[in-house]
C-alpha cells in the first residue's frame, strides 16, 4: 500500500463518506460515513456480520465500493499517487504472517522486497522493532511456533516497519486471553504516544474499545448508529446499541 | 476450466511483464528450482528407465521377427525423445510440483497472506508466481533431457538382455544415432518448455483463486493437476502438428 518516501511521522486524517457495498444484491454497507482526526484512536465497534471487516478492506484497497468515497488527508484513495504519498498498514485479525518465513523475515519483508535498506541495517531495524513489541527472542522462530498474542504482536511489528501514518487493526484482540488483550491495547496507546500514528481499530471487544478509544463509532447492519467519545457512546439511548454494549449472561442464583 | 483460460493468459502476460524483476527474486527462483529437482529427479529417472524398457520390450521382438533389429534403437529413441519423455515427465511434474504450487499459494490466499503482501505493496505475481514460473520452465526441460538419456539407456538394457532381441549396446546406440537427430531431441525439449508454462500458469492461477478453507485448497489442488494434464494432452497434439511441418 505504500513506499516509504514520505518521512513525516504525523498521522493522517481519514474521511469516509456515503460508503455503500452489496454482495450478490445483499447490502453490507448502507451509506457508512465518519471522520478520523490525525493522531486519533478511532474504534469501530459492532456485532459480527455488521460490515466492519468489509469496511476495513475498502480502506486498504482490497475491495472497491459501489458508491461513496474514502479520503486520506483530503485525497481519494483511488488516486494512483496515494500509495506512494501516505504510508498505511493493516494488522490482520489472524496476523497473516507468511508461514514460510521466520518472524524476523516477516517483519523485515517490506524493507527487503522494496530494497529500502541494506540487509545489515534491515536486521538492526527488525531487532529494534521486535524489541519494542517484546518479541526480540522470537526473531528466528517460525509463525507456527508463536502463541496467538505473539502472532498479533509480530503483525504489529511488521506494520511498524513501514513507519505508518495510518494503522488499521482488524479485531486485534480476538482469540486472545485478557492479559494478552491488555498488552495489545497498551501497544496501540503506546504507538499513538510515540509516533502520533492515526489508528482505526475494528473490534467487538468492549473492554478494548472503551480502554483505548478517543472516539467510538458503533456500526450495526451496515449503518453507523452513533459516533462519539466513550462516555457519549455509553450513554447513547438506543436499545439496539445498549443491548450490544451490555450483553451478558443471565444465570439463575 | 475453459472459462478460466482468459485469466490464465492474463496471469501469464503479467508474469512476462514481471520478467525485468527476475534478478531480484533470484534466491526464490533457486529455492524453487532446488525444490523441483530434489522432489522429482529420482522419480524421473525411475519412470523414464522403465518407459524406455517397456517400449523396447513391446516393439523390439516384433521388429526383430521382421528382420528389422536395426530399427529398435531408432524407434525407442524417437518415441522417447519426441513424445514419451516430455509428456510423461510433464504429467509427473503436474502431479508433484503443480499440486504443491496450487496448495502453497492457495493456503496463502485462504489465510490472508496474499492480502498482507498487497497491503505492503508487494505484487503477488512478482513475489509468488514469477519465481515458480521461472524455476519450472528451466527445471522441466532439464528433467526431460535427463529422462531422454535414462529412457534410451533403459531401452538399450532391455534390447541387450532380452532373449528375443539380444542387440548389443553399441549396435543399439549406433542405430539410435542413425535415426534420431538433434532436432528430434530439441522438439521434445521445446514441448517440455511449453508444458512447464502450462503447469506453472494453471497451478498458480488456481492457487491465487482459491476460496474457502482447507476444502477449497483441496479443490484447487485437484483442479490444478487435472486442468494441467488436460491442457498438456491438448497442447501436445497442437505442438506435434506444428513441429511436424
Amino acid at each position: 500500500m505504500n513506499s516509504a518516501n514520505n518521512n513525516t511521522n504525523t498521522g493522517v486524517g481519514l474521511v469516509v463518506r456515503g460508503l455503500r457495498k452489496s454482495f450478490d444484491g445483499q447490502p453490507v454497507l448502507k451509506g457508512v460515513g465518519f471522520e478520523v482526526q490525525p493522531g486519533e484512536i478511532f474504534v469501530l465497534m459492532g456485532p459480527s456480520g455488521s460490515g466492519k471487516s468489509v469496511l476495513l478492506k475498502h480502506l486498504i484497497g482490497l475491495e472497491e465500493a459501489d458508491e461513496g468515497e474514502i479520503l486520506i488527508n483530503g485525497e481519494s484513495i483511488t488516486t494512483p499517487e496515494i500509495a506512494a504519498k501516505y504510508r498505511m498498514a493493516l494488522v490482520f485479525q489472524s496476523g497473516a504472517l507468511l508461514n514460510s518465513l521466520t518472524v524476523g523475515e516477516n517483519v523485515g519483508l517490506y524493507l527487503t522486497e522494496h530494497r529500502l535498506k541494506p540487509p545489515a541495517e534491515i536486521e538492526k531495524v527488525v531487532l529494534e522493532i521486535l524489541n519494542d513489541v517484546g518479541l526480540k527472542d522470537a526473531v528466528n522462530k517460525m509463525p507456527s511456533e508463536l502463541s496467538g498474542g505473539m502472532k498479533k504482536r509480530a503483525a504489529i511489528a511488521r506494520a511498524l516497519v513501514i513507519e505508518p501514518q495510518l494503522i488499521l487493526y482488524d479485531e486485534p484482540t480476538s482469540e486472545l486471553d485478557p492479559l494478552s488483550s491488555v498488552v495489545i491495547g497498551n501497544e496501540i496507546l503506546d504507538l499513538k504516544r510515540r509516533i502520533h500514528v492515526t489508528s482505526l481499530v475494528v473490534s467487538h471487544d468492549r473492554d478494548l474499545a472503551f480502554g483505548v478509544a478517543d472516539r467510538i463509532a458503533v456500526i450495526m447492519d451496515g449503518e453507523i448508529k452513533i459516533i462519539g467519545t466513550p462516555d457519549e457512546v455509553k450513554n447513547f439511548n438506543d436499545p439496539q446499541v445498549q443491548k450490544f454494549l451490555h450483553a451478558d449472561f443471565k444465570r439463575e442464583k | 476450466m475453459f472459462e478460466n483460460i482468459g485469466e490464465i493468459f492474463l496471469l501469464f502476460w503479467r508474469t512476462l511483464l514481471a520478467l525485468p524483476f527476475a534478478w531480484r527474486q533470484r534466491r526464490k527462483v533457486l529455492d524453487q528450482f532446488y525444490e523441483i529437482g530434489n522432489a522429482s529427479l529420482l522419480m524421473v529417472c525411475v519412470l523414464s528407465f522403465f518407459i524406455g524398457a517397456v517400449i523396447a520390450l513391446q516393439t523390439g521382438p516384433v521388429l526383430v521377427e521382421r528382420s528389422l533389429s536395426n530399427a529398435v534403437g531408432g524407434v525407442v529413441g524417437i518415441a522417447i525423445a519426441k513424445e514419451l519423455a516430455p509428456v510423461m515427465m510433464a504429467i509427473l511434474i503436474a502431479g508433484r510440483i503443480g499440486s504443491a504450487m496450487a496448495a502453497e499459494i492457495g493456503s496463502m490466499r485462504v489465510y490472508q497472506e496474499i492480502d498482507a503482501l498487497r497491503t505492503m505493496n508487494i505484487n503477488p505475481v512478482h513475489y509468488l508466481v514469477l519465481p515458480r514460473m521461472l524455476a519450472i520452465t528451466v527445471a522441466l526441460p532439464m528433467l526431460v533431457i535427463t529422462a531422454i538419456l535414462v529412457g534410451w539407456f533403459g531401452g538399450a538394457v532391455v534390447a541387450n538382455y532380452n532373449a528375443h532381441m539380444e542387440i548389443p549396446f553399441r549396435a543399439f546406440y549406433s542405430d539410435l544415432r542413425d535415426i534420431v537427430e538433434l532436432k528430434d531431441v530439441a522438439n521434445g525439449v521445446f514441448k517440455s518448455f511449453c508444458f512447464a508454462i502450462i503447469i506453472g500458469a494453471v497451478s498458480c492461477h488456481q492457487g491465487l483463486n482459491t476460496i474457502g478453507g482447507p476444502r477449497g485448497i483441496g479443490r484447487s489442488v485437484t483442479k490444478a493437476v487435472v486442468n494441467s494434464i488436460v491442457c498438456i494432452v491438448i497442447f501436445d497434439y497442437v505442438l506435434t502438428r506444428f513441429l511436424l511441418k
